[in-house]
């Protein structure tokens, strides 16, 4: 098949998913506690309707799915950068810990410090962020089955599980100072207003160019870093682009929706079975795909226990779970 | 080695009886146990003693439930709480407890149940031409996420008052076990001992490998079986009473190995050290971290989990 062919069919692909986002855009807005019409949503969005409907559009799920789509793209992007980053299929910045040290360092700034605006933890949560990366990668990457899946995931699981641990204790002790982040830590999208989002948005936007600046390069470190460097690739510079990267990614999504895992790990996943294993390709298409599938299971997080609901975070670890034992089973992974 | 651990567990069980709102001296605490009447004796015998038998107990189960799951698996994560057991005995326990009600019978069949139900999926999935250790363990990890969020869903609908109890119930917690709720696991508890005891030399037998096990009269298959569901009874009847304590599981028959230095894993020492990890979590829980509210599963998370980070970490340095 000629080189264009193979670029107009993924072009077209990544143009119905799109579609699909903007579909799930809508339901977001329209499906909830209360049903409210497509014909209503749009009246409150050009300004014509000012009836309690509207305003529930206006004022709930407009920011809410505006949180969605900026935590999606970003879990579903950090996600895609640490598998190729450590060439791991099973990384998540769930699974790795990342999205628990974020949470764990927000905790400690906001119960310890007493830090309360979004633009003070923020930095509490990039730095948590970057911290638990570094840990996680020191201690999977040496010794005994060195940098192989299992020992990182493990690795992570067992860091993110020390340090939920201490958030949860935090949280248990001082129940009242700590009623906001009770749900934000079971990784939530519920009553997200323009003040935690807006503030992060830059950081996110940085992110993305950060990821979208490497992707070539990271294209040459997965054939391993002797081939690179002969490819003329700055192994050292692109990897500490590429922590920055998922530092701003995770950090800010976390900062925004908590921690939540297994996005991350299995969007990237579908890209690569769509597109082939270039990582332009998959990062453009995570973008699309993860914020339909952080919002797809936002809207099932709502409507599963109506009129209550779910974090969504556990939502994706009901669906991410499964994904994460069908990718052990195959042989490619579990021999290593 | 066995003694000074049984000392140190006295030990500090005096010091768990001894402290507290109300706090005693421990000749007070001694007197109060062996005298029958008066406000030191309520405190003691009704309020405090459950809690510290039970820590004791349930540690010792958890430890001897580790010591079975890891010497099957040849692996120190095979541990029931990192692949998934615990959340598994939990589950069953919430859906008994929503569905049936709550009675120790329905929690402890539920849980034995679930327990069961968890082990057998989480085998059948790791199974690809044998069990390999790494994929047993990421196979428990997604099964515990995938539980996790099952059982927050369970607790989300279920209605306030049980939702309540469950969920201090969930992180693992001891807080609410006096003796109505002690005495029916420590009955259970001493119903399986002399199973364990039973199940000791076919253990041993098949840490050397199926074949010697054979030569030596063991049935390998039937004995792995049997090591399987006591491991798993001893763990589902600790968290029908306390919810899923997990990690000491895990460390406990490590320590207990470093401690006696012996070939295989100790069960007696595994008991004695599972006892006394649970005992000091559970007293650091409740007299040194604020609030005097935190669950010992908290306690028992982060102890375990950075003592999984360490074994990681030693691991390279020994190779």
């Amino acid at each position: 098949m000629p080189v264009t062919s193979i670029h107009a069919r993924r072009s077209v692909g990544w143009a119905i998913a799109v579609v699909a986002l903007a579909l799930t855009v809508a339901g977001s807005l329209a499906i909830g506690s209360r049903d409210i019409s497509l014909d209503v949503v749009w009246q409150a969005l050009t300004g014509v309707s000012t009836s309690s409907d509207a305003i529930v559009v206006l004022d709930l799920r407009v920011p809410r799915t505006i949180a969605g789509l900026a935590a999606g793209v970003a879990l579903g992007l950090s996600g895609a950068v640490i598998q190729a980053l450590t060439r791991n299929p099973l990384a998540d910045p769930g699974i790795l810990g990342v999205t628990s040290g974020s949470a764990f360092a927000v905790a400690m700034a906001v119960g310890v410090l007493g830090i309360t605006a979004v633009t003070g933890y923020l930095w509490f949560a990039f730095l948590g962020a970057f911290a638990a990366t570094v840990v996680v990668y020191a201690i999977g990457s040496t010794g005994r089955g060195a940098g192989s899946p299992a020992k990182l995931t493990l690795a992570g699981v067992a860091l993110g599980a020390v340090l939920g641990g201490i958030t949860s204790a935090m949280l248990l002790a001082d129940p009242k100072a700590f009623n906001a982040l009770q749900s934000w830590n079971a990784g939530s999208l519920q009553y997200r207003d323009w003040s935690v989002i807006l503030p992060v948005l830059p950081f996110l936007g940085v992110g993305v160019l950060l990821t979208a600046a490497i992707a070539r390069s990271l294209n040459a470190i997965a054939l391993g870093d002797d081939m690179s460097a002969a490819l003329g690739v700055n192994v050292v510079l692109v990897r500490t682009i590429a922590v920055l990267a998922i530092t701003l990614l995770a950090g800010g999504a976390t900062a925004v929706a908590g921690p939540i895992a297994f996005v991350g790990l299995m969007v990237p996943h579908v890209a690569r079975w769509i597109v082939g294993p270039d990582q332009r390709w998959i990062f453009a298409y995570t973008l699309v795909l993860a914020p339909i599938l952080l919002l797809a299971a936002d809207i099932l997080a709502r409507i599963v226990l109506r009129p209550g609901e779910l974090p969504v975070g556990i939502v994706t670890a009901c669906l991410g779970a499964p994904v994460l034992i069908a990718l052990v089973r195959r042989t490619k992974v579990s021999g290593l | 080695m066995s003694l000074a651990l049984a000392i140190a567990a006295l030990l500090v069980a005096l010091l768990a009886l001894a402290s507290g709102d109300y706090p005693l001296t421990i000749p007070e605490v001694l007197q109060a146990l062996f005298s029958g009447d008066g406000f030191a004796h309520t405190i003691v015998v009704n309020w405090r003693l459950p809690r510290v038998v039970a820590a004791l107990a349930f540690g010792a189960a958890l430890g001897v439930s580790g010591a079975l799951f890891q010497s099957l698996t040849s692996n120190p994560l095979g541990s029931p709480d990192i692949i998934g057991f615990s959340t598994g005995s939990y589950t069953g326990a919430l859906i008994a407890l929503t569905v049936l009600g709550d009675t120790y019978l329905s929690t402890s069949v539920g849980a034995l149940g679930g327990g069961l139900a968890t082990a057998l999926v989480v085998y059948l999935l790791a199974y690809r031409k044998g069990v390999q250790g790494f994929r047993l363990i990421i196979v428990g990890i997604a099964i515990t996420a995938l539980l996790t969020g099952f059982n927050t869903w369970l607790l989300l609908r279920a209605q306030l008052e049980v939702a309540m109890s469950a969920s201090i119930w969930g992180s693992g917690s001891l807080a609410l076990v006096g003796w109505d709720q002690a005495i029916p696991a420590l009955i259970v508890l001493a119903i399986l001992t002399p199973l364990v005891i039973f199940l000791a030399r076919p253990l041993r037998q098949l840490e050397l490998g199926d074949d010697t096990a054979r030569a030596h009269g063991v049935r390998a298959e039937p004995a792995r079986l049997a090591i399987l569901v006591v491991g798993v009874a001893l763990t589902a009847t600790v968290t029908a009473a306390s919810g899923p304590i997990i990690f000491v599981a895990l460390a406990a028959p490590q320590i207990a190995q470093r401690l006696v230095r012996g070939a295989g894993l100790p069960l007696v020492a595994s008991a004695l050290t599972g006892g006394v990890v649970l005992l000091v979590a559970d007293y650091v829980a409740q007299h040194l971290l604020p609030g005097g509210q935190v669950p010992v599963g908290v306690v028992t998370v982060c102890v375990g989990g950075a003592y999984l980070l360490w074994l990681l970490v030693a691991d390279r340095r020994r190779r």
